[in-house]
């Protein structure tokens, strides 16, 4: 005779929270032969002062399992895209070679950031003393990692038609424009770790990345460029977890005593503006390199800046805190952001590793739209005037290398924030020595902390000190050509890379390949 | 505070100290209403170098393209060091002149104002 | 006093544009009367004034599979406001409101 079978019920699946709560809380131990500052050494310093980490909650609640399985998912996703548009030779598919540029610059200024998110949060993970916060900071840590090298492999299939995008971590040591990048993420990362995350995953993640993600992205797809779309979105799907995690932070921090908040204030207003003066390259990158365009910056900054983080910072002013200083400076600037600095880039483009050009007729009516009050009335005089001298064989360039400001390190090319006909200098004297800035936002950060921003390692002032040459080069040999070293120096392939793009490798070889124009009509 | 630090009295180094430039000293130059040239130019100079050299062949020679370098009068021309206007005498060194290491030189073209008056 | 009634700040969802997110964006739309689409690129964006709710039952309706809100990750582009998730639904607000 059968047993009568009694079915067992399955235990019931724990609740999200009991689960986050199981896998979160009490990793850690109070440590008995070593006292807990001494292991934590540097929590403390910046005089932010936390009370109870299990205040500490993210609130996706991600575990790790749940982590490993839908990261898991993505990847097998994203490769499957890009072995799909490798094989479909997915790279003829854009609108025309002048996009590849905007891959030349994410490659060279924006990957190398990921890898240097990795290493920061690798390094919060070890200095926070609440677990929780360690497990966000482990899980960020290893996604930073995988956005490196999926950007990484992804491009590198550009990397094998176009030119410019060889050698992107030793441009990013050393090239003029990408010092900008650089010295923004070692200002924070050589912070203390409570600087360091209101920096990243508050100020510019979630203040911030949607201008640099969102655009880029959306630009990536409008201009036919799948593999791009697909790196960007796997990246980005992370990103909301990071952007989550950064109010939560300053949150935390807020709540766990009235002393965090004018030290938090401090900081939203420095990274605020560090990350603005960041996106200055977002922004041409919008208005002047997409061939078709998505939306233009100004537009962008009004969405993204003025409507969502002005709700932001309105939820926050229960806390005791204001807009970031200079956020009207951002707003006042928007209308000439990308003109000027497009016409820099233009300048000096013999000395970048991407592509410049003047906008075409279509274009520059588009920007006349979008930009009634200054475009044609400033800019437009500037392009039509190159373009005459092109046409020549006189194509303008910039022989001298220029003022930088002692922070951003970006040319001194902004313009007072009332004229945009008079660039804006501010300077102060320290130690004896003159420093310049490029803005009060800049000033005001040198004169928070003067002894960080003295080793600034300027690029136009270390090509004067001989710094940028390659081992061995002799500056005192006859017919020493500096500026040519330099380039050497920088890993460019000279006369490949950078310059103008209408007769460039790669724009006649688009032509050559496709059969269709280097500008699309 | 002049920085926070993991250590009391941390100090950086000063990267760009004068003595780091073989002898030459930087100076910055600036030329108002002419933004064509995108931003004030930076260069290594000798501080003993006559104020009036930069006239003749420094200034010059940075903005070869512009129609408007051409048709500077020099006689005219309004100089601001850190902003402030000054008379420079183009006998004396840039030194004597007060244009010292990582001084701010600008100057003034009345009458040009860049392509089609739009300040380029 | 003024009489101007100023609208609430909106939070927002931005998903990729695929079969995944359509059934999302759909019952977002379903659950948030105020609810504002916008589509572009290869992105769907989807605002609410104040507050913005996303429920697994509509969705599991919708696609007729059970549904684990994490999912949601896998094709999430960005958001603001601050988040509530439980087992059953998603919240997105600003807090005045």
């Amino acid at each position: 005779m059968n047993m009568p079978i009694t079915p067992q019920k399955p235990a019931k699946k724990l609740s999200l929270k009991d689960n986050y709560n199981l896998l979160t809380r009490g990793l850690g131990w109070e440590t008995s032969y070593q006292d807990m500052d001494k292991v934590f050494a540097q929590d403390k310093f910046e005089g932010i002062k936390i009370h109870d980490w299990d205040k500490w909650e993210d609130p996706f609640r991600l575990t790790m399992d749940a982590y490993w399985k839908y990261q898991g998912e993505k990847e097998k996703k994203l490769y499957a895209i890009v072995d799909a548009f490798q094989q479909n030779n997915g790279q003829f598919n854009v609108t025309d070679a002048r996009y590849i540029n905007t891959l030349k610059l994410f490659l060279t200024g924006v990957s190398p950031l990921e890898y240097q998110a990795h290493r920061g949060f690798a390094m919060v993970g070890r200095n926070f003393r609440g677990t929780s916060a360690r497990i966000a900071a482990q899980m960020q840590a290893i996604d930073e990692l995988r956005h490196a090298q999926t950007q990484a492999h992804t491009i590198s299939h550009y990397n094998k038609f176009f030119s410019g995008l060889h050698d992107p971590t030793h441009m990013f040591d050393r090239v003029w424009y990408l010092s900008v990048p650089k010295s923004y993420f070692e200002d924070a990362m050589s912070a203390g770790p409570f600087e360091f995350i209101t920096a990243i995953s508050f100020s510019f993640e979630y203040v911030l990345t949607n201008l640099l993600f969102m655009p880029f992205m959306s630009g990536a797809a409008y201009n036919g460029d799948m593999a791009t779309v697909t790196f960007g979105f796997s990246a980005q799907s992370d990103e909301s977890r990071h952007m989550t995690l950064g109010l939560e932070v300053v949150k935390f921090i807020l709540e766990q005593d009235p002393d965090n908040v004018p030290i938090v204030q401090k900081w939203l207003d420095k990274w605020f503006w560090r990350g603005y003066r960041l996106l200055t390259l977002v922004s041409m990158m919008m208005d002047y390199m997409l061939p078709k365009k998505v939306m233009s910056w100004a537009e962008a900054w009004e969405m993204y800046f003025e409507q969502n983080g002005g709700a932001l910072f309105n939820d926050l002013a229960r806390y005791g805190i204001r807009m970031p200083k200079y956020h009207e400076v951002a707003s006042k600037e928007k209308h000439r952001l990308s003109h000027e600095a497009w016409a820099t880039f233009y300048n000096f483009s013999h000395a970048a590793a991407f592509h410049t050009w003047v906008p075409e007729e279509s274009e520059m009516k588009w920007l006349a739209e979008k930009y009634p009050t200054t475009f044609d009335s400033l800019y437009r005089p500037r392009f039509e005037h190159w373009r005459e001298q092109q046409q020549k064989g006189e194509r303008f360039s910039n022989g001298t290398l220029p003022m930088l400001c002692q922070v951003c390190q970006v040319p001194m090319f902004f313009t007072e924030p009332d004229d945009p006909t008079k660039i804006c200098f501010r300077e102060t004297t320290y130690r004896d020595e003159k420093f310049h800035f490029c803005s009060d936002g800049c000033k005001d950060i040198f004169g928070n902390e003067p002894e960080k921003y003295v080793q600034a390692w300027l690029p136009v002032h270390q090509i004067y000190q001989g710094n940028c040459f390659r081992p061995g080069t002799d500056p005192t040999a006859p017919g020493f050509e500096p500026l040519a070293e330099v380039l050497q120096y920088y890993g460019f392939h000279v006369g490949e890379d950078g310059g103008e793009y209408l007769g460039s490798l790669d724009a006649r070889n688009w032509t050559q390949w496709t059969g269709k124009p280097a500008v699309a009509e | 505070m002049s920085v926070i630090a993991l250590k009391p009295g941390y100090t950086g180094e000063m990267k760009d100290r004068v003595e780091n430039f073989h002898g030459k000293q930087l100076l910055y130059i600036g030329w108002e209403d002419h933004l064509m040239y995108c931003a004030p130019m930076c260069i290594p100079i000798e501080g003993s170098t006559p104020f009036g050299a930069l006239i003749q062949s420094v200034i010059p020679s940075l903005y070869p393209a512009h129609p408007d370098t051409a048709k500077i009068d020099w006689n005219t021309v309004e100089w601001f060091r850190s902003g402030e206007r000054f008379t420079p005498d183009p006998q004396q060194t840039l030194i004597a002149n007060g244009l010292g290491h990582k001084a701010n030189l600008r100057f003034r073209t009345p009458g040009l104002t860049g392509l089609k008056g739009s300040c380029s | 006093m003024s009489a101007v009634i100023k609208e609430k700040d909106r939070v927002f969802v931005a998903f990729q544009t695929n079969d995944d997110t359509r059934s999302i964006v759909e019952a977002i739309e379903a659950d948030n009367a105020e609810a504002i689409v916008s589509r572009y690129p290869a992105m769907v964006k989807i605002e609410v004034p104040g507050r913005l709710v996303i429920r697994r039952e509509t969705i599991e309706d919708l696609i007729g599979r059970a549904y684990d809100l994490r999912e949601l990750h896998i094709n999430l582009i960005s958001i603001s406001g601050n988040i509530e998730e439980s087992d059953d639904e998603l919240v997105l607000h600003w807090n005045q409101h």
